[in-house]
C-alpha cells in the first residue's frame, strides 16, 4: 500500500485559492503552488509531507473553452520558476477550479497531467467556493492519488496564539 | 558532441533528482532518445505511445522552440542547451467536450 501523501496548504493560500475561484467564476481559474517539498524528510513521520506557502495566481489562456478548460503556457510556468526560486521555492504544484463539477480529476485532466506535481481542485457551485481535493498522478499515468490537504496555520495566525499565551501567563 | 538536457522538476524524480544530463547527439531527437533511454521512466510522460512528444511538453534549443525549427530533426552542436518545459492543462470535464 501507498502511502497517502499530505500537503499542508497555508491557510492564507487555500482562502486565496477559494477567491480565485469564486471571482474567475464561470470561467476555470489557475495558478502555481510556490512551496517546498518534504523539506523534513525522514524527520517528521513516515509520511510525505509538501508545503505550500504561496501561490502564483495565472491567467486561463484558453479563451476559447474557459468554462470547462484551463490552460498555462510554458512561458507562465517558465515566470512562476522563476517567482518560486526568488522566494526560496519551487513550483510544487498547480491549481485550478471547476465550475459547477465536483472537484475530482475528469480524464481530460488525467491525459494532460504531469508526474510529481500536486494538483489542487476546487468545486465552485453557482458562484460559492466548495470542496478542495489535491492529487498526484501516478507513475503509470493511469490513474491519481488522492493526496490529504492539511491546513497550515499562517503567520498572523502563530502571532495571535502567541498573544493569547502570553496573556493567558500574564494572567496566571 | 555533448549537448547538456535540462529536466523540468517534474521528471526529476526519474532521473535520480538530477536537473539535467549530457548527451551525446546531433539532433533534438537523439538528445531525448539519450535522455529516455537513461531513464525509461521518463518515456511514458514526454512520448505519447505512439512515439509523438505529448501536447504539453514544450522543447527549447537554447530558448528556440523546436516546434518553429524542424521539430525533433532539429540539428544540435557541441555545447548546445535542449531545455524540457511543462505547460499545463486541464479542465472539468472530460474529453469529448475537447474536440473543439
Amino acid at each position: 500500500m501507498a502511502r497517502e501523501n499530505i500537503l499542508l496548504l497555508r491557510k492564507d493560500a487555500e482562502a486565496q485559492i477559494r477567491a480565485h475561484g469564486a471571482e474567475a467564476y464561470p470561467h476555470e481559474c489557475c495558478g502555481a503552488l510556490l512551496g517546498k517539498d518534504d523539506p523534513a524528510a525522514g524527520l517528521v513521520g513516515d509520511r510525505p509531507v509538501r508545503e505550500v506557502w504561496s501561490l502564483y495566481p495565472l491567467v486561463n489562456r484558453r479563451d476559447d473553452s474557459p468554462r470547462n478548460r484551463f490552460a498555462v503556457t510554458s512561458a507562465d510556468v517558465i515566470d512562476a520558476e522563476k517567482a518560486a526560486h526568488a522566494a526560496g521555492l519551487d513550483v510544487v504544484g498547480w491549481y485550478h477550479s471547476h465550475p459547477d463539477h465536483p472537484a475530482r480529476p475528469s480524464e481530460f485532466d488525467r491525459e494532460h497531467a504531469w508526474p510529481w506535481y500536486s494538483y489542487i481542485i476546487v468545486s465552485v457551485q453557482n458562484g460559492k467556493p466548495a470542496e478542495m481535493t489535491s492529487w498526484r498522478l501516478n507513475d503509470d499515468r493511469a490513474g491519481y492519488q488522492a493526496e490529504a490537504i492539511q491546513l497550515h496555520p499562517t503567520a498572523e495566525d502563530v502571532k495571535q496564539l502567541r498573544t493569547q499565551v502570553d496573556r493567558t501567563r500574564a494572567a496566571g | 558532441m555533448p549537448v547538456k538536457v535540462m529536466i523540468p522538476t517534474p521528471l526529476r524524480v526519474y532521473a535520480g533528482k538530477r536537473d539535467s544530463a549530457e548527451f551525446t547527439a546531433t539532433t533534438v531527437g537523439e538528445a531525448l532518445g539519450g535522455l529516455t533511454n537513461e531513464f525509461a521512466d521518463l518515456r511514458k510522460h514526454l512520448f505519447t505511445e505512439d512515439g509523438k512528444l505529448r501536447s504539453f511538453v514544450n522543447v527549447y534549443v537554447n530558448d528556440e522552440d523546436i516546434r518553429y525549427l524542424a521539430k525533433e530533426s532539429t540539428p544540435t552542436k557541441d555545447g548546445d542547451v535542449v531545455s524540457i518545459v511543462p505547460s499545463i492543462a486541464g479542465g472539468s470535464t472530460g474529453t469529448l467536450a475537447c474536440a473543439a
